[in-house]
């Protein structure tokens, strides 16, 4: 059952791509989403017999790689964690791909997207079922390269394959820091393995290592590199540029991997290695730094964005943050749980931000929507429970998860949680403000299209609504559902042996007895966001344009999203290309090849010159030569004589 | 057929296809015809009879078997002495892998003396296979420079507009390195009075004799791996040669550099090979950043993939002398493995080459358009030349960094900056050549891959995936040779320590 959970989507990539054009369109659709949702519902049936059975499995499919000790097989491994990534991996992936045939209708190459969208999600299972390291990172390779193509799907449009190159390049700079991070993780252990590994973790809780030069606590340099590939993938502070852009893919890619599943492989993979990261403070201080910054970051760039999609992905990455801050307090449960219910209503968003968009014929810039609401109803009314599950009001999802992180953060009296918990309170405020502008923009108000595009504005297929309806009881009722068993007084029983919670970090525990106005702060701070987005966009509409011209630094700072793509293009990318051209011409044409074969070539027929030049052909110029010569031997011969 | 030469029989069975095709006769159209068929038909026999090595290999033996000695020069111990190893086992069965589908791949690019270029591809491989089947140095010596010649001559006879020059540069640089070589081969035999290699790996030289041997062999492999910054005859021959010698250039002649670290640096002189490691992987880390950057800004796709060669031969090298299991048979893995992914690349070049006739990277673009099938084939490739797991590059370049990490932390880290500049440079040609809008009118008109392309390029796909997937079949049968190499190499350490130390 789980082989075939696992296998199905990639036997629908295969058979849509390779025989994408024999089977139609109509086949390719009808067979990958068939697959996905069987696949879907055997992921129910697991996490009913895993998570709430309590019976974790092994399934062992074949050997991989054995050299030396060095060994890794091919396994898939459920326990409660992975249950829980199998539900929100095949479930949102199977709403994206029934929704992708309505969205993709007018589209030329419906078989290689829906081949795609198949081969990603099983890349997504296969990362999430890893038992090792290694095929993690196959998986974890998998997804973005399956991010890479669906980016560039629209190939013609040069910024998509640009956008396309970004996210897989800073992805491999996330990459190379997991990679060394398993390179140490072996060299420490001896295995790849996760159980070995978490069996010998507290042994070597106090050993220390010497990589790079640096003498290190070695648990803590190995949670630090594996959290740097955490970082790429989940598009964290530094490492995040890549997610803005990879907008330019078709929204449904951007509702399943750029925001419910593959961006939240790094909480995964950081969630999955608690054992080890429970072993060093430092390591959960800098995720805890970290996430709490993307947090605020985000939020921030995410008021003063245009594009539909690109607020909604400033927004993902700010929840990736409070996902990481969760971690870095050790309240892994509160971070999955955020995972599971963002994973739901961000996907909506995002498919509703892909409704409008189909509805506005393209247009993505919500300074020229407005007033649709009355068109597009159902749309309306999904994202207005999306953004109100975002912005963590009460009884819908967002609320249950966010609020729990944040408390957590509160109960953990650590500088950086009490830090992060007032950060987060400051996104949260922003995340609500950005929510309802947005809302407003594109809803409500005058319509500010043209009457060509007014006059097309339509509701999408059922096709395209019955997933977002789907996606909208997840958004309203999986905080509700969840609460329970994921952060509440049963979740020892239901995680299991999935994560571990040494004594030392009680955050978790400690977050349902924080003081009332913790708890009521982010609620608070939630409706004062949507309140002032009301102030700003419904009731004084010229407030905001002055507020950016008086503060029009700021303004741009933000609009330009930190500078941190020009950095970037300034300290990396530009000078890589001009020291390889410099290294090119001037290294190996003018130095190597100028002073190796060609210079000695060039040299050889110098010589070869001025020897033939001596060959004058008049006696006289031979004759002296020999006289010389002559010379030269009597008197070596005079002085070695004595 | 147990008693039969094996070995013998793959080196020279080319030839035979050789002679046989020099006694056709008749029109130009009908020799040329003829030609290709039984170039064809004698490599694919090869590679058939070259299973059976694999076949019937003892993967739990260490030692050399197919073993075939004949004494050669009465009064000397140079002999006619074949056998293989885990280890060149497979890089014969790579050589007569690749040679077949060279073959059907230049039907359509070669069509001026086509019966003169079967004969040499023919002659080439069985250089090949004799260099990797070779257990006396002499005879070592002999296939490791005839190999030059039918190269030589493919490139300076079907090559490209500066094809003389490529010719002559790669042919000067190896043969500088080669003439050192001999010398110390020389040196070798008057000091251990036997040209049989395994008799020779169990000699132990002095350390400052190893030292000078090693240089000398050095000169040779690092020209031919090519090492940084003894590379850059690579992109000139590369660039000028036809597709299908780019293929065995980059998928079997650069192997033979690594291989003769394996073979005789590290075994014959393990002192020397500890004292000169590090001069080692300062070249190989300058060679995959140097070299990575360097293919960032080419604008010829031959060129950019001649110079991600070198970047890849940086980690074979960094692997063979990590001196780890996982290290040695990552190296090895590599070498494979880029056998296969580089042949395929230049291929996948030659396609679009034999109907553009032109490599320029900007004269293309947009070509998923007209060719998907071509698209996906070069994705595929691409994949597997940055490194994507579940392809073959993963597990060699996976290997290498893992062995080289329990060495030294450093030279991973840097040698693993190759994982981010390998992306981008593939990446960008990538979509410099198959994205973007299809704009050139020439293009418009450009055809998908056919039949015989698509027979080409199917073992090729079916075997990085299988390497990726299933490496174990590939590694297992090296898992004795290699265990014994690092074995004596730590004796030998343990010995020369030992030793140094009683000095003290």
């Amino acid at each position: 059952m789980i082989t075939a959970t696992v296998f199905l989507p990639l036997l629908g990539a295969a058979v849509a791509g390779l025989l994408g054009r024999f089977i139609g369109d109509r086949g390719a659709q009808i067979l990958t989403c068939g697959l996905l949702l069987i696949s879907a519902v055997l992921a129910g049936l697991i996490f009913q017999t895993v998570a709430l059975g309590h019976q974790p499995q092994t399934v062992v499919i074949a050997d991989w790689i054995t050299s030396g000790t060095f060994n890794v097989a091919w396994t898939l491994k459920v326990d409660t964690l992975t249950a829980v990534m199998l539900i929100v991996v095949t479930w949102v992936s199977a709403a994206v791909h029934v929704y992708s045939v309505g969205y993709m209708s007018h589209d030329t190459s419906i078989a290689r997207f829906q081949s795609y969208l198949s081969l990603f999600t099983f890349a997504m299972l296969m990362l999430v079922t890893s038992d090792n390291l290694v095929q993690m990172f196959f998986g974890w390779e998998g997804v973005g390269v399956a991010s890479y193509l669906l980016i560039g799907f629209w190939y013609e449009k040069p910024s998509a394959s640009a956008a396309a190159i970004k996210a897989f390049v800073v992805n491999r700079v996330g990459d190379f820091g997991f990679a060394l991070g398993i390179f140490g993780v072996y060299f420490m252990f001896g295995t790849v393995g996760f159980d070995a590994i978490f069996a010998a973790a507290p042994d070597k809780a106090a050993a220390t290592v010497t990589f790079f030069g640096v003498e290190w606590h070695a648990i803590t340099i190995c949670c630090l590199l594996l959290f740097v590939g955490a970082m790429g993938k989940s598009a964290q502070l530094g490492l995040h540029t890549w997610l803005p852009d990879a907008m330019e893919g078709p929204t449904p890619v951007s509702a399943l991997i750029h925001a419910a599943t593959m961006v939240t492989a790094g909480v995964f993979m950081v969630a999955r290695m608690s054992p080890l990261f429970e072993f060093s403070d430092t390591a959960l201080t800098v995720v805890t730094v970290v996430g709490a910054a993307t947090a605020i970051f985000a939020a921030t760039v995410g008021c003063v964005q245009n594009d539909i999609k690109r607020v909604i992905a400033y927004s993902t990455c700010s929840q990736l943050g409070y996902m990481f801050f969760a971690i870095g307090v050790s309240a892994y449960q509160a971070a999955i749980f955020h995972l599971m219910t963002h994973a739901f209503f961000k996907a909506l968003l995002f498919l509703g931000a892909g409704s409008v968009i189909h509805a506005m014929s393209d247009e993505q810039d919500i300074r020229r929507m407005g007033g649709i609401w009355k068109h597009v109803k159902v749309t309306w009314v999904l994202m207005w429970i999306g953004s109100l599950a975002l912005a963590g009001i009460p009884v819908f999802a967002g609320y249950y998860s966010k609020d729990t992180i944040l408390e957590a953060a509160w109960a953990s009296h650590s500088i950086a949680g009490q830090g992060a918990y007032w950060l987060g309170c400051t996104a949260a405020f922003l995340t609500a403000f950005y929510s309802w502008r947005l809302l407003l923009l594109t809803f409500h108000g005058r319509p500010r299209a043209d009457e060509h595009v007014m006059a097309h504005v339509h509701e999408s297929p059922a096709v395209m609504l019955i997933p977002l309806l789907f996606l909208a009881l997840g958004a309203v009722f999986a905080g509700w559902l969840g609460y329970d068993l994921f952060v509440g007084h049963h979740n020892a029983e239901f995680w299991g042996k999935s994560i571990l919670v040494t004594a030392a970090h009680p955050s978790l525990e400690n977050a349902h007895h924080v003081p009332s106005w913790a708890a009521l702060l982010p609620t608070v701070v939630a409706v004062s966001g949507i309140a002032l987005a009301y102030l700003l966009y419904s009731f004084a509409p010229g407030i905001p344009g002055a507020l950016a011209k008086a503060f029009q630094p700021i303004y741009l700072f933000l609009l330009n999203k930190w500078y941190f793509d020009e950095l970037y293009d300034k300290i990396f990318v530009k000078p890589a290309f001009k020291l390889g051209k410099g290294l090119w011409q001037g290294g190996d044409g003018a130095l190597i090849d100028g002073v190796g074969p060609d210079g000695v070539a060039a040299g050889t027929l110098a010589v070869a010159r001025k020897v033939g030049r001596m060959q004058s052909g008049y006696l006289y110029h031979y004759a002296y030569a020999m006289l010389i010569g002559v010379a030269v031997f009597v008197t070596w011969y005079v002085f070695n004589a004595r | 057929m147990n008693d039969w030469p094996l070995l013998s029989l793959t080196t020279f069975l080319p030839l035979l296809g050789a002679l046989f095709i020099l006694t056709i006769r008749g029109e130009t159209e009908v020799v040329a015809r003829n030609a290709r068929a039984v170039a064809l038909l004698t490599s694919i026999a090869t590679f058939i009879i070259s299973l059976f090595i694999a076949v019937k290999f003892n993967g739990a033996s260490p030692d050399f078997q197919f073993k075939e000695t004949a004494l050669w020069f009465p009064g000397t111990t140079i002999a006619y002495s074949m056998g293989v190893d885990g280890i060149s086992m497979w890089f014969v069965i790579l050589s007569t892998f690749l040679t077949p589908l060279c073959i059907l791949s230049s039907f359509g690019g070669v069509t001026v003396r086509v019966k003169e270029y079967m004969v040499a591809f023919l002659i080439l491989e069985t250089m090949m296979v004799g260099m990797f089947c070779a257990l006396d140095l002499v005879l070592f010596y002999i296939f490791f420079e005839a190999v030059l010649i039918p190269m030589f001559i493919i490139i300076g006879v079907w090559g490209g507009a500066r094809r003389v020059y490529a010719a002559f540069k790669f042919f000067l640089y190896t043969l500088a390195g080669s003439v050192l070589m001999l010398l110390a081969m020389l040196v070798m035999y008057f000091e251990a009075h036997t040209t049989d290699i395994p008799s020779l790996m169990a000699h132990s030289f002095p350390f400052a004799m190893q030292q000078w041997l090693w240089l000398a062999f050095f000169a040779s492999f690092a020209v031919k791996v090519p090492m940084w910054p003894v590379h850059t005859w690579l992109p000139d021959a590369h660039v000028e040669a036809p597709t299908a010698g780019s293929v065995i250039l980059a998928g079997v002649l650069l192997k033979m550099g690594a291989y003769g670290f394996i073979r005789f640096s590290v075994p014959m002189l393990p002192d020397a090979s500890v004292y000169f490691t590090p001069l080692i992987y300062t070249l190989s880390i300058v060679a995959v950043i140097y070299t990575s950057l360097v293919a960032l800004v080419q604008e010829d796709m031959k060129k950019l993939i001649a110079y991600s060669s070198v970047a890849h031969m940086g980690y074979v090298t960094i692997g063979i002398f990590s001196m780890t299991v996982q290290g040695v048979e990552g190296a090895i893995y590599q070498m494979l493995s880029h056998g296969v992914v580089s042949g395929a690349l230049f291929l996948c070049v030659g396609v679009v080459y034999d109907r553009m006739h032109t490599r320029e990277i900007n004269r293309y673009g947009g070509l998923a358009t007209r060719m998907p099938k071509y698209a996906a084939v070069f994705m595929l490739f691409t994949m597997a030349s940055v490194g994507l797991p579940g392809t073959s590059g993963f597990v060699g370049e996976f290997l290498v960094l893992l062995g080289a990490f329990q060495v030294s932390s450093w030279v991973a880290f840097f040698a693993a900056t190759g994982l981010v500049l390998g992306a981008a440079y593939m990446l960008v040609l990538y979509r410099r050549v198959v994205f973007g809008r299809l704009t050139r009118d020439d293009l418009k008109t450009i055809l998908d891959l056919d039949m015989r392309e698509i027979a080409v390029f199917v073992p090729l796909i079916l075997v990085v995936i299988w390497m990726g997937v299933q490496p174990n079949t590939f590694i297992d049968p090296m898992h004795a040779s290699v265990a014994k190499l690092i074995d004596n190499y730590e004796l030998a350490r343990a010995a020369h320590e030992g030793l140094s130390v009683a000095a003290r």
